[in-house]
């Protein structure tokens, strides 16, 4: 009955994803090494100045909240959760004088396939996060904040908790943080296996006690959000990015990427290469140079990548080798930046065999609340399938693009595009592959398990 | 803990049960404990290793909301047990970036080893192995899942033997 083993000698433990050193002017990553994650270690790597800076508690005349908002849209820090929506922004988005509660949402359902960069921030910086939320909510004039965390990484759950706790015996949350008329509650909420629960309306709907099914929008959470109160919800990495932001000025954060691509970016690099990691890197760091960090290509020579999460679609190869890796370059190339997850694939890959993963992935994730996507997803998925088992036809290529084009931009939220892209993406760039399975019911690449 | 144990299994809310609830509830607006079903629910699957109808119902009393809409949320969410399973349920992930680096082959070893199918229960109710859909764990690959709570990476054959067998033994 749930018994608990100690199996620490079997968990990670940051030192492949995290502390390899090969970041590049990390921000978020940097100075950790997996023990000094507490408060007392966040402060004296000079965490919560930012807070007590807009609050006026280091001997300035502190921020208003315009003038927060103001730093954070000169950055031009834009979500990392997906959308790439800029921050700043959505943030003038909140109303400024309504007379109820106004929440503020930590979106750590991080799920989407090939990415696990959220995960290192919360375990091994936890208080950047905390910090950043409660920048958020001064800026905003929110005094209630959830972290919706992934409910499979329990364990970093409980150390957010953690942090929580120290951060309230330190009243940097709370009543009155700092001596100031500023309070803030902050709680954490884990999920319990459900993808959809990435999605924004959705997450709202299970902080609730809900099924995670999303809401139709109009009416958008910054004036419909939880228990029906205006909300922002912002990814945990766009939350920790925001103490620095503060710290050093929104210029210099923009001066570390590129025009309209703020900052660093972390990407989980993933799939067949040597050094499989998270690596904080500016924003414009060319895919070769991301990709060598990584170690390089595992067992072949480069063949695809999948740049931004299983929902993005997929480059071949060379596209990938001439590419900078920002929201502006990856979308000109065809695919997105995303969540971040870089799933890099060789030439011994079987790009069928491939899809049909990630096409089993999406028919077990739909929530089954439009029929597009619930009929589709799974249609797309069974035609893969017998594509893969030899048994496809010709005229399932057209089909495959028929059904696509019937779930993308047909749903209430992004999950059906996020089905049909990648199957789209795949018949661009590999149709000879697909052709081959028809045509001789078999790989291409017959190693391929 | 048997796998045909039936559904009118019955369930009393204990002290110490209610007061986890409790910490739980606490972080939502007074007038919003539904907020806190998902917890309460995994704290029972911790404590009874899955969620029977009855403690549904327990669950559904102690925060006001309708049975229904607790099953709602128990059988939306993939982690939830709505059956008993082993002492060890063992959640491997197959999805396309821990494929990548043998999860497949890591999934069938732990089946062979066991002498289970995916899905399945040991016969000595100790193992049930499913295959998942994304841990958050990618660039850990092969990763898994021992009972909801403890994250296990770098899955190959030798270390799932490894942990089998410390399992086997603390049993």
């Amino acid at each position: 009955m749930g018994q608990m083993v100690d199996l620490s000698r079997f968990q990670a433990r940051g030192a492949e994803t995290c502390f390899h050193g090969k970041h590049i002017n990390p921000q978020i990553y940097a100075g950790l090494n997996g023990s000094n994650w507490s408060l007392r270690d966040y402060e004296a790597r000079g965490g919560y100045a930012a807070l007590r800076k807009i609050l006026g508690q280091d001997g300035s005349e502190g921020m208003t909240p315009d003038a927060v908002i103001a730093d954070v849209k000169l950055s031009a820090l834009r979500g990392r959760g997906g959308a790439g929506f800029p921050t700043g922004l959505k943030w003038s988005f909140m109303p400024r004088q309504f007379p109820g509660q106004k929440y503020l949402v930590c979106n750590s359902d991080e799920g989407e396939p090939g990415t696990c960069k959220d995960r290192d921030i919360l375990m091994y910086n936890p208080h950047a996060v905390i910090e950043g939320m409660t920048i958020a909510a001064y800026a905003m004039g929110i005094g209630v904040g959830y972290n919706y965390i992934h409910g499979e990484i329990f364990e970093v759950y409980e150390r957010f908790e953690a942090a929580l706790e120290e951060a309230r015996a330190a009243g940097y949350l709370g009543s009155n943080i700092m001596g100031s008329p500023f309070g803030f509650q902050l709680h954490a909420h884990h999920g319990f296996g459900a993808y959809i629960c990435g999605e924004e309306t959705a997450l709202l709907e299970s902080l609730e006690g809900k099924k995670g099914q999303p809401r139709f929008k109009p009416p958008f959470p910054a004036s419909f959000g939880l228990y029906g109160k205006p909300t922002t919800i912002n990814n945990t990495e766009t939350f920790a990015a925001v103490p620095w932001i503060i710290r050093n000025g929104g210029q210099a954060y923009l001066d570390v990427g590129k025009p309209n691509n703020g900052g660093t970016k972390i990407f989980s690099v993933v799939g067949d290469v040597n050094a499989p990691g998270n690596f904080e890197v500016p924003m414009g760091t060319p895919f070769s140079k991301l990709l060598e960090l990584a170690g390089g290509v595992k067992g072949g020579t480069l063949k695809a990548v999948i740049p931004g999460g299983s929902s993005a679609p997929v480059l071949p190869a060379h596209i990938m080798m001439d590419m900078t890796m920002d929201y502006d370059a990856i979308a000109k190339a065809g695919s997105m930046l995303g969540s971040g997850a870089v799933i890099v694939m060789n030439d011994t890959r079987c790009m069928v065999k491939s899809l049909l993963r990630l096409s089993y992935f999406y028919q077990h994730e739909s929530c089954g609340q439009c029929t597009p996507c619930r009929e589709g997803t799974g249609w797309l998925w069974r035609m893969v399938d017998r594509i893969e088992k030899g048994q496809g036809r010709m005229e399932d290529l057209d089909l495959l693009n028929s059904v696509a084009d019937n779930i993308q931009g047909r749903t209430i939220c992004a999950l059906g595009d996020a089905a049909a892209m990648p199957v789209r993406a795949m018949l661009k760039h590999f149709l000879d592959e697909f052709v081959h399975h028809i045509e001789h019911k078999t790989c291409v690449v017959p190693a391929y398990v | 803990m048997s796998p045909t144990v039936s559904e009118d299994t019955s369930y009393t809310l204990s002290e110490a049960t209610a007061a986890r609830f409790a910490r739980e509830v606490a972080k939502y607006p007074a007038d919003q404990r539904q907020s806190a079903v998902m917890a309460c629910l995994s704290i029972v699957q911790q404590e009874e290793g899955w969620v029977s109808a009855a403690a549904e119902r327990a669950v559904a009393a102690y925060l006001g909301m309708p049975p229904i809409a607790v099953a709602e949320v128990t059988t939306f969410y993939n982690m939830y047990n709505q059956k008993p399973v082993g002492k060890f349920k063992l959640n491997l992930c197959t999805n396309l970036p821990c494929q990548l680096r043998n999860g497949q082959q890591a999934l069938e070893h732990l089946c062979r080893r066991l002498g289970v199918e995916e899905g399945g229960t040991t016969a000595d109710g100790l193992f049930t192995v499913q295959k998942t859909v994304c841990l958050d764990a990618c660039a850990d690959a092969p990763v898994m899942l021992v009972n909801d709570r403890q994250m296990v990476s770098f899955m190959g054959p030798d270390r799932l033997d490894a942990l089998v067998d410390q399992l086997k033994n603390e049993a």
